[in-house]
């Protein structure tokens, strides 16, 4: 009974790919290099079907007509030449401060790197294993040491302790340049975007930017957009009031696109500058809920408002999971930043390396703990030391 | 991104079809392969280490067995490996002489304990048992509300502090603990869940607070919930955990993603205690007791055929799919057939989320996205046509075809898509059909013979049937194929690809 239900779905299933009655869109390969900023937000052309790339391509044509329809509903506000603001964060806890506290708690791995007196097989097995430890990726972790070992040579370094630094040069280096602010265009509303997967802290993120965007003088409406969770817009609000933010919601189970119209809307009849727009968590598997996303990110880019960031919220705790949100995130919204939460935990957040080499995004923000101020820049110098403690 | 495992083995393993017996270097090889794939799996390095050593001991001088090819084998010995390392059995949850049976729910901020314990409190009633929820997490806004939420729509008493105390967020968790056990009592609730506040494992105050709340309530099941995306911090956090309220097991939670769960192995090995439950999508229901074997497959990235049956169960008669099955690989299935067999397919959930499923299907087909809108878009064709139409659909000519267009909204290109597709569907399935009745029978040697065939048809099936000998759970698989084939000698449906 079972194998022949199974065949039969199996079958079916099959067929359908096969034949290319559904349509099939191939995830586009991660590329090395950041990849130029996609301009609509409109789906990705189907590819032909990939499993039979010799047969004529078998996209049902109103696929391409979809993608023509939603281009223009996507408008170009990042485009736009309107001179960007750099942010300034409000007196911040020191990152060395907030993460004394994990370092103690383990046990360095580089201890015994630096007693070694010479550079070994052991030498280069304890990076690796740190790096991967830190949840950088086999990848990037193996494609890092390729490089550390060219520079090794080059550079004629023998010491262990130097083999480190030499490391934590390269990702310094591999960090540096990239565009880190917040961006505020003139005019008013400005929309931050606010996605990611389910409990990475997306609403405390909120709250703690909203907090931060108020102490720096600037009024700050906060929209309710996860209208799933129970008890989300609840917990937004209280946020809102401690930040002495406005404050937007719908009913629960609710279209969030209307949610973050209204924001905006009202942001816009007020003058408010910022508008920090909350979604549901969301896997990033689900196709329908980044459709959601999507189409939230359509309204939140239309006039008046200006979408000027979309910040994918990322756990620090995250592993190789992340950069597969990440890269479909991308694909849904144009992920303008990373916010990595929770990094006062033992966790190292070292996803975010791979993230940024990989897709190009920057870490723009990161947070310390559970305290309304407790949300910093991305310091890249920091963030590497700390990798190898 | 991920390749499965059997992907990245077929090159090993290219080479040494001829040979009786794996060498040290083989072996070297494999189990550099099978690091590689628990690392990105978010397997702790500690434990894929450990893993190795052992895998290395089953397969050191084992002789090839002649049923399986050499990928296939050590594969086997891997999953095998991995489901001991998880824990054989499912967890049985018993209930304590005196009621009320307390379970302590503890973990990372956002691992998603609130929602779990609505989940688990539905389950217990599910159970016959009569469930209590404690809101024992005072810190984060709105969790109260948000577990009141949860426990209105399964129909569970919630028990917290008072709300002047909830909302000035100063109340102590403690307290409310030490109240819960009498509430319990005087409700006559016989479980009580008590959700507490995430916290990180480093912050001592608030581990001492958890510590208390336990020894206040002596808990009789203590469960760690782990968000399976968790990368190589899951350990120190189990530890840290484990050391300081002494887990009884572990609950899962968001499988439903593509995160391979690499995590919960990772626990399993470091503290020891079983995965317990496992949390499979956002609806309250979308919760069972956790089955190691599955997570394994998942791990190596291969399908999960278990619960795609148990799904297929869901929705299907078994005659009725039988019927169906046959007449398709008979070549006598009809478009009327295909509406059908979709609405049921359409029951099992998103066609992705079957794709990931199966077993044996090229990493091409799953790495794709699947649009699920366009199966509408083909229900509406088929709906417009006439039964005779979708009886013999070659007497569709251009004016029915404008026709079945207008009624179904789309245009005459795609209804002859749509035709000629199907045409080509039916051709393929009788392609299969012949080599499932022919396998069945067949020798090893047919078996090639078959294969051969296949690679000639990948014009038409792509490399479904090309793959040749995918290494996929052979292990449930063959088990199945057994009871199979007890039942209906004969053989009957084969599966390409799949090496029965």
């Amino acid at each position: 009974m079972q194998l022949a239900v199974i065949a039969l779905v199996a079958l079916l299933v099959l067929g359908l790919v096969a034949a290319g009655v559904v349509v099939v869109r191939h995830r586009s390969k991660l590329v090395a290099t950041p990849p130029p900023r996609r301009v609509p937000a409109g789906p990705t052309p189907a590819a032909p079907v990939v499993t039979r790339p010799d047969t004529p391509a078998q996209v049902a044509p109103e696929r391409q007509a979809e993608a023509a329809v939603l281009e223009p509903a996507a408008p170009a506000a990042l485009e736009e030449p309107a001179e960007p603001v750099e942010v300034v964060l409000a007196a911040r806890p020191s990152f060395r401060d907030r993460l004394s506290k994990a370092r103690d708690a383990i046990a360095g791995s580089f201890r015994s790197i630096l007693a070694r007196t010479s550079i070994d097989a052991d030498t280069w097995d304890e990076l690796e294993e740190a790096l991967i430890k830190a949840d950088v990726g086999v990848e990037l972790t193996m494609e890092l040491l390729d490089a550390l070992r060219l520079r090794a040579k080059d550079e004629n370094i023998t010491e262990p302790d130097q083999l480190l630094d030499a490391l934590k040069a390269q990702l310094k280096e591999r960090l540096v340049g990239a565009d880190r602010s917040l961006h505020l265009e003139a005019g008013t509303p400005n929309v931050w975007l606010f996605v990611g997967v389910n409990g990475v802290g997306k609403t405390t993120t909120i709250g703690k930017v909203g907090h931060q965007q108020v102490q720096q003088g600037r009024s700050v409406l906060m929209a309710a957009g996860d209208t799933f969770r129970a008890a989300a817009a609840e917990q937004l609000e209280t946020w809102a009031e401690r930040a002495g933010a406005d404050f937007v919601r719908g009913a629960e189970g609710g279209d969030p696109s209307s949610v973050v119209f209204d924001g905006v809307q009202r942001a816009a009849a007020r003058g408010v500058d910022v508008v920090l727009a909350d979604t549901a968590g969301r896997l990033h598997t689900k196709s329908n809920l980044m459709d959601e996303l999507a189409k939230v990110r359509r309204v939140a880019a239309r006039e008046p408002g200006r979408l000027t960031e979309v910040l994918l919220v990322l756990d620090a705790v995250t592993g190789q999971n992340g950069l597969v949100q990440a890269q479909q995130f991308t694909e849904a919204t144009e992920l303008t930043g990373v916010v990595l939460t929770k990094l006062d935990g033992s966790a190292k957040g070292g996803i975010v390396l791979a993230i940024e080499a990989r897709l190009g995004i920057p870490v723009k923000l990161v947070g310390l703990g559970e305290g309304i101020g407790d949300l910093v820049e991305f310091d890249p110098d920091e963030f590497v030391d700390a990798l190898f403690e | 991104m991920f390749e499965a495992l059997s992907d990245r083995f077929e090159g090993i393993f290219g080479r040494l079809r001829n040979r009786g017996r794996l060498s040290e270097e083989d072996i070297d090889e494999v189990l550099r392969e099978i690091r590689v794939a628990l690392l990105e799996a978010d397997v702790n390095l500690r434990v894929v280490r450990s893993f190795q050593t052992r895998v290395r001991e089953a397969l050191v001088g084992e002789e090839l067995s002649r049923a399986l090819n050499p990928a296939q084998q050590v594969i086997k010995a891997v999953h095998q490996e991995l489901v001991n390392t998880l824990g054989g059995e499912t967890m049985r949850i018993t209930f304590a002489p005196r009621p009320p049976t307390v379970v302590l729910m503890a973990g990372l901020q956002g691992s998603g304990k609130t929602t779990t314990s609505g989940k688990l409190a539905r389950w217990f009633k599910s159970q016959g048992r009569n469930p209590l929820l404690v809101a024992a997490d005072l810190q984060r806004p709105a969790a109260v509300e948000q577990l009141r939420t949860l426990a209105r729509q399964v129909d569970v008493p919630v028990f917290s502090a008072s709300d002047e105390i909830v909302r000035s967020g100063t109340g102590d968790p403690v307290e409310v603990a030490r109240q819960c056990l009498a509430e319990a009592t005087r409700l006559g609730r016989d479980v009580v869940i008590i959700d507490t506040a995430g916290r990180l494992a480093i912050d001592a105050e608030l581990m001492e607070q958890v510590r208390q709340i336990s020894e206040a309530t002596q808990p009789h099941y203590t469960f760690l919930v782990v968000d399976a995306m968790t990368g190589q911090d899951a350990v120190n956090v189990a530890e840290a955990f484990h050391a300081t309220l002494s887990l009884d097991g572990v609950i899962l939670t968001k499988l439903d993603g593509d995160a391979r769960g690499g995590a919960a192995l990772s626990v399993k090995e470091v503290v020891g205690k079983p995965i317990a439950f496992a949390s499979t999508g956002e609806k309250l229901a979308d919760f069972d007791l956790f089955h190691p074997d599955r997570l394994a497959g998942r791990i190596l990235g291969m399908g999960d055929v278990l619960t795609l049956i148990e799904k297929a169960e869901q929705v299907y008669e078994q005659s009725e799919a039988e019927a169906a099955a046959e007449a398709l690989l008979e070549g006598r299935f009809t478009l009327e057939d295909f509406l059908q067999q979709m609405q049921q397919l359409k029951k099992m959930g998103p066609l992705s989320g079957i794709l990931g499923m199966m077993p044996g299907v090229p990493k091409e087909v799953r790495d794709a996205q699947i649009d699920d809108g366009h199966l509408a878009r083909v229900e509406a064709i088929i709906r417009s046509m006439t039964t005779a139409e979708r009886a013999d659909p070659t007497v569709i000519d251009a004016s029915r075809r404008g026709r079945i267009a207008k009624g179904s909204g789309t245009n005459p290109q795609e209804v002859q898509a749509l035709v000629s597709q199907f045409n080509e569907v039916q051709r393929l399935m009788k392609r299969f059909g012949g080599f499932g009745s022919k396998r069945s029978k067949g020798s090893r040697k047919d078996r090639k013979n078959d294969k051969k065939k296949g690679k000639g048809a990948a014009r038409g099936g792509g490399r479904v049937t090309t793959k040749g000998p995918v290494a996929v759970p052979t292990i449930n698989l063959e088990e199945l194929a057994e009871k199979e084939k007890a039942k209906r000698p004969g053989g009957g449906l084969k599966l390409p690809g799949l090496n029965l």
